[in-house]
């Protein structure tokens, strides 16, 4: 876990925001100082320790399959950016395999 | 009813009709109309439709009810929603988006008698320890309006401060209702995780979020977790264990308890006198009656990198919804991806979008395991200190924050401000009920005290002692009393 | 030698199929096929701010049933992840979905071909995760992606849940392909865990096809193919596919790994964008749920209530009973049906003759009538008496069949019918003589033209009889006295 030169563009891709090139170069140098104090984290001896995903211990937290109300579509759509009719509308998806 | 009046006093007689909710709110109206412009703390202020819960709440006490939290003025943590009012996450995303529905903690405060006055600023998406985060509106500290209020949940706190509301609902994920707390000279209080439902609260970092109470007293803190805490279905991470109730559990001295001092969290570290301020309040403790024991947390140190992992992680997914499709902002794009990519540039400041990044870095093919997972490998071992510790004390005491608050744009390296959590980010990654209770006051310089927090942190699901027991160093100590909020400064931008 | 016997295809299938549950997956919202757009929609699953997943018991229950029916895995724990991807009908923008822990690993589908040869398809898995919702492309005139200027959503469909089955590589043809998906559809409507509506999208399949020379045993570069939407059509898609992969190795060229878009009007598959970058889903566990553990008690309790499975069920009646494939392939096709007819069987032990029944009249009767048989009047008893009354020569097929009729009306206890209007057959010689004597004197010229050795006309005489016997009459009797007569 040595530092690394991120891949800022590419990681904003997969997040979906669009950067400035001064963002990208601003961003870049302050995830690598983050990550810089991430690195502390290897110091650590963690082979044998198990990965908290939660602190709580539950398990099986489960609903009964009962049906129960839903929203009014008019509340539903009047925040709606953009809507055509009962739909919300969104500009056009370039087709891409998933 | 005074301003300075507590919820438990106020309760009191809003039940026992000597004074209506209606009146309380009012008073409290009339409050923020004259000194929210100088503080701002509210985002948003609920002018008629605190009237009208109010006038509920009158016509529920006429009818016979008896409410916990009678005619109690509330300010709500703007990333919790209430119907039919505009619930922002201080983040233009969000600035006009009404929630159709109400968060279960709100509802519970409401059902108990609570007046939600407003919906209080905080640091985007409550990302940050200042409130300098927030896209929609600057908080001032009510004790010095050059200095941050703290933050998260900055508006939360300020307004408690400032009299603007008697207690409020904030949510901590790393320190965000603890440091604003000993900023603000108020008590804050984060519950363990689970204890109060998340269902209505916009995540940040769900394993990590919690809502919990500020109050100026300690009673006040416990009156509001017990009446919003206990099992919600709405919410799986909610605890299904019964509730146990807190204000009845306050105690008066502290003798038979063993109170922890973290041998990593050396307040030599800190300035002179805040040094001397926790030595001082260490001693208070033990003046009560407990025990000091010696502990150690020796993973508490990489709480930050473990806390600045996990967190982005799971915010980076969290706010993938945020896209322009459904609600919130857009702006228009070509086509769907370019519509989300300046949907998403001109929502998110640059803290959320640092985080959205570096979590989905830590998450992305590659990186997983050498960033998140052995992360989340480093908060299993700093949960494992604790419990060592709780072996031989009932309770920790340590700082709050690592400073009184700062004056407005002086961290301006993020790291630096994240240092800012550095005592209550372990305690979060452990998922441990922890509050900061005011513990005397500082010179920040420019002559005015500032005030700061000791942060008390008890087992999994000991609330209850824990608020007994920061109610009896509160009643020994009365620190928050020493000095009256300094709104009448001109305001410094 | 044909190009095509060079090459053997090897084929994985990957299906979506919706649980059939009253709510959905993580929350109340129904689970109901179509409903005026954005009408079953909640906080939870059009993802509001703040709004958290609560799973669906009934849905694990499903998949532990879908797991036990194909003899796989149930692992004592299991969690959901969160799959990362933007898609403006997915409402996170991240599927909560199975990563490395999902509900079944394992199994093996057993399917059959038409001429009853038994097949086995491994599965590698079976996962839970939760549909999107649905587009609809505007503006490319044909309803298709390419070319749209915009899209409309509804998110009706967000949030229900679908079980993710994943087939390891042993398909071999498209025929198979046809007959392992038969093999899901029929379990998963028996164990009732899904309707299997293709029509209505509620079970959505693509495959990954390739070809490699016939003995190699390295896999060929696959391609997937998608948007198959029927059974036909998932034939015809991987046909073509065969067909142009071996073009495209036999005239010298390479298969490239890709997603194909099967075009069903023009009989051909589109190349959507070849995957030369993995998409990078940044699975992790879901922090808004909580783990699920899995109790042996609870696995032996659902393995309890199994009903018999189709494949099962298959073997037996070919090997119990010698019914042909395409027999034993209807019954079985309604598991309800044929658990009628596995109650009519162990009343009247009579197999052959309670298959025509309930194929036969029953199913005819059915589709009359718009009933199902398993719905109708008609109990097991009754067909098992039926038989009987049959078998023991007491009414002839005739009056059966006229029984039934009645039965279905409601009419009751066949037997009782018999007793109460005489229907009973006789085989009394008298009173058959009686009757044929007055057919023939009553038809001079057919008996003539009997004598003139036209004797197809005994068939007419004999009906005659049943006729006026009002069906009674014994027809073997009635048959051999009319021949003796006129002999």
């Amino acid at each position: 876990m040595s530092s690394e030169k991120i891949d800022v563009r590419y990681v904003a891709k997969l997040a979906r925001i669009q950067l400035t090139d001064e963002e990208v170069q601003r961003f870049g140098s302050q995830l690598g100082d983050l990550l810089d104090h991430a690195n502390a984290l290897s110091a650590l001896d963690v082979s044998s320790v198990a990965a908290t995903a939660q602190v709580i211990e539950s398990r099986n937290v489960e609903r009964d399959d009962a049906v129960g109300a839903c929203l009014d579509r008019e509340t539903v759509l009047a925040q709606a950016p953009r809507r055509q009719g009962g739909f919300f509308r969104v500009p056009r998806i370039i087709a891409e395999a998933e | 009813m005074a301003a300075q009046s507590t919820a438990a006093q106020i309760a009191r007689e809003v039940n026992a009709g000597t004074v209506s909710a209606r009146e309380v709110t009012d008073a409290t109206l009339e409050r923020i109309d004259s000194v929210d412009g100088r503080v701002g703390a509210y985002l948003t202020v609920l002018h008629d439709r605190a009237r009208e819960f109010a006038d509920r709440v009158d016509a529920r006490v006429a009818a016979g009810e008896r409410l916990p939290l009678a005619g109690v003025p509330l300010a709500v943590k703007d990333n919790m929603c209430l119907t039919g009012t505009r619930t922002t996450c201080g983040s233009k995303i969000l600035e006009q988006w009404v929630a159709p529905y109400t968060a279960t903690a709100v509802a519970r405060l409401i059902d108990a008698g609570a007046i939600p006055m407003g919906k209080a600023n905080l640091d985007e998406f409550a990302m940050g320890s200042s409130c300098e985060n927030s896209a929609l509106g600057v908080t001032r500290n009510p004790y010095d309006l050059a200095r941050v209020p703290g933050g998260s949940s900055g508006g939360s706190a300020a307004a408690v401060a400032a009299h603007e509301a008697t207690v409020g609902v904030g949510s901590d994920t790393g320190g965000s209702i603890r440091e604003p707390a000993a900023f603000c000279n108020v008590v804050g209080f984060k519950p363990t995780y689970g204890r109060v439902s998340r269902y209505g609260l916009i995540a940040f970092a769900s394993s990590l979020d919690q809502i919990g109470p500020f109050s100026r007293t300690v009673q006040d803190a416990a009156l509001t977790y017990d009446a919003m805490g206990g099992h919600d279905p709405m919410d799986s991470t909610s605890l299904d264990v019964p509730m146990e109730t807190t204000a009845d559990g306050l105690l008066d001295d502290l003798r038979g308890l063993k109170i922890g001092i973290v041998r990593e969290f050396d307040t030599e570290k800190l300035d002179g006198a805040a040094h001397a301020l926790y030595t001082r309040a260490y001693r208070d403790l033990q003046a009560l009656g407990a025990e000091l024991v010696d502990v150690t947390l020796p993973t508490a140190d990489y709480g930050l990198a473990t806390y600045y992992l996990i967190a982005p992680a799971e915010c980076s997914s969290n706010l993938a919804r945020f896209d322009g499709v459904r609600y919130g902002l857009r702006v228009d794009g070509d086509d769907v991806t370019a519509m989300y990519e300046a949907t998403r540039a001109a929502g998110f400041g640059p803290e959320v979008k640092r985080r959205i990044l570096i979590g989905t870095y830590a998450l992305s093919s590659g990186y997983y395991d050498a960033y998140y997972v052995r992360a989340q490998k480093a908060r299993t071992l700093i949960s494992d200190d604790f419990k060592r510790a709780f072996g031989r004390c009932d309770l920790i005491a340590c700082p709050a924050a690592s400073s009184p608050a700062f004056p407005f744009n002086s961290k301006s390296d993020p790291y630096s401000m994240y240092m800012m959590d550095y005592y209550t980010i372990p305690m979060s990654l452990a998922g441990l009920p922890a509050l900061s209770v005011p513990c005397g006051w500082v010179d920040a310089g420019a002559g005015k005290p500032m005030p700061m927090g000791l942060q008390l942190c008890a087992p999994l699901l000991s609330e209850r002692l824990l608020l007994g027991a920061a109610h009896a160093y509160e009643q020994a100590t009365n620190h928050a009393q020493t000095h009256a909020p300094r709104l009448d400064e001109a305001v410094v931008s | 030698m044909n190009a095509s016997d060079k090459y053997e295809a090897v084929i994985g299938i990957e299906c979506h199929v919706e649980l059939k549950t009253a709510s959905k997956m993580f929350c109340a919202c129904p689970n109901e096929f179509g409903g005026e757009p954005n009408t079953k929609v909640c906080p939870v699953c059009l993802a509001l701010p703040g709004a958290l997943p609560v799973a669906n018991r009934k849905a694990i229950e499903h998949m532990v049933r879908a797991g036990l029916a194909f003899d796989a895995d149930i692992p004592a724990f299991s969690k959901f992840d969160r799959k990362n991807y933007f898609y403006p009908d997915m409402p996170k923008d991240y599927q909560i979905s199975q990563f490395d822990m999902p509900l079944t690993q394992g199994g093996e589908v057993k399917y059959w071909l038409e001429d009853g040869t038994m097949k086995v398809c491994r599965l590698t898995r079976i996962h839970l995760e939760e549909d999107t919702g649905k587009s609809t492309h505007a503006g490319s005139g044909d309803g298709r992606i390419a070319g749209s200027s915009h899209s409309l959503i509804d998110f009706n469909r967000a949030g229900v849940p679908l079980m993710e089955c994943v087939s390891e590589p042993d398909i071999r043809s498209a025929q198979e392909a046809v007959g392992y998906l038969d093999a899901l559809k029929r379990t998963f409507i028996l164990l009732g865990v899904s309707d299997v509506k293709m029509e209505e999208g509620s079970l959505r399949c693509d495959a990954n096809v390739s070809i490699r020379p016939i003995g190699a045993t390295e896999l060929g570069t696959k391609a997937e193919i998608k948007n198959m939407n029927s059974f036909r059509s998932v034939e015809r898609a991987i046909e073509h596919e065969i067909a142009r992969q071996i073009g495209v190795v036999e005239s010298g060229g390479r298969v490239v790994q890709e997603t194909r878009g099967w075009d069903e009007v023009n009989g051909t598959s589109i190349s959507m964008r070849s995957k030369e970058q993995a998409h990078d889903y940044r699975y992790f566990p879901d922090p808004d749920l909580v783990p699920i553990e899995v109790a042996r008690a609870f696995v032996d309790r659902i393995r309890g209530e199994m009903p018999e499975i189709p494949w099962r069920r298959f073997e037996r009646y070919r090997a119990e009973y010698g019914f042909n494939v395409k027999q034993t392939t209807q019954m079985i096709e309604d598991g309800a049906l044929a658990d009628y007819f596995d109650e009519c069987v162990r009343l009247s032990k009579n197999p052959q003759q309670a298959l025509n029944f309930v194929l036969g009249d029953l199913s005819r009767l059915a589709n009359e009538t718009d009933v199902a048989v398993v719905q109708s009047k008609v109990t097991p008893q009754e067909v098992a008496e039926l038989i009987g009354l049959l078998e023991s020569k007491t009414i002839n097929s005739k009056i059966a069949k006229d029984l039934l009729g009645r039965m279905w009306a409601g009419a009751g206890s066949p037997r009782a019918i018999v007793q109460a209007e005489g229907l009973a057959q006789t085989s009394d010689e008298g009173a058959i003589e009686k009757f044929v004597d007055d057919v023939l004197a009553a038809n001079p010229a057919v008996v003539a033209d009997y004598k003139a050795g036209k004797t197809n006309v005994a068939g007419f005489l004999v009906g005659q009889v049943m006729k006026t016997s009002g069906g009674k009459a014994n027809p073997p009797m009635v048959q051999a006295l009319i021949k003796k007569k006129l002999g």
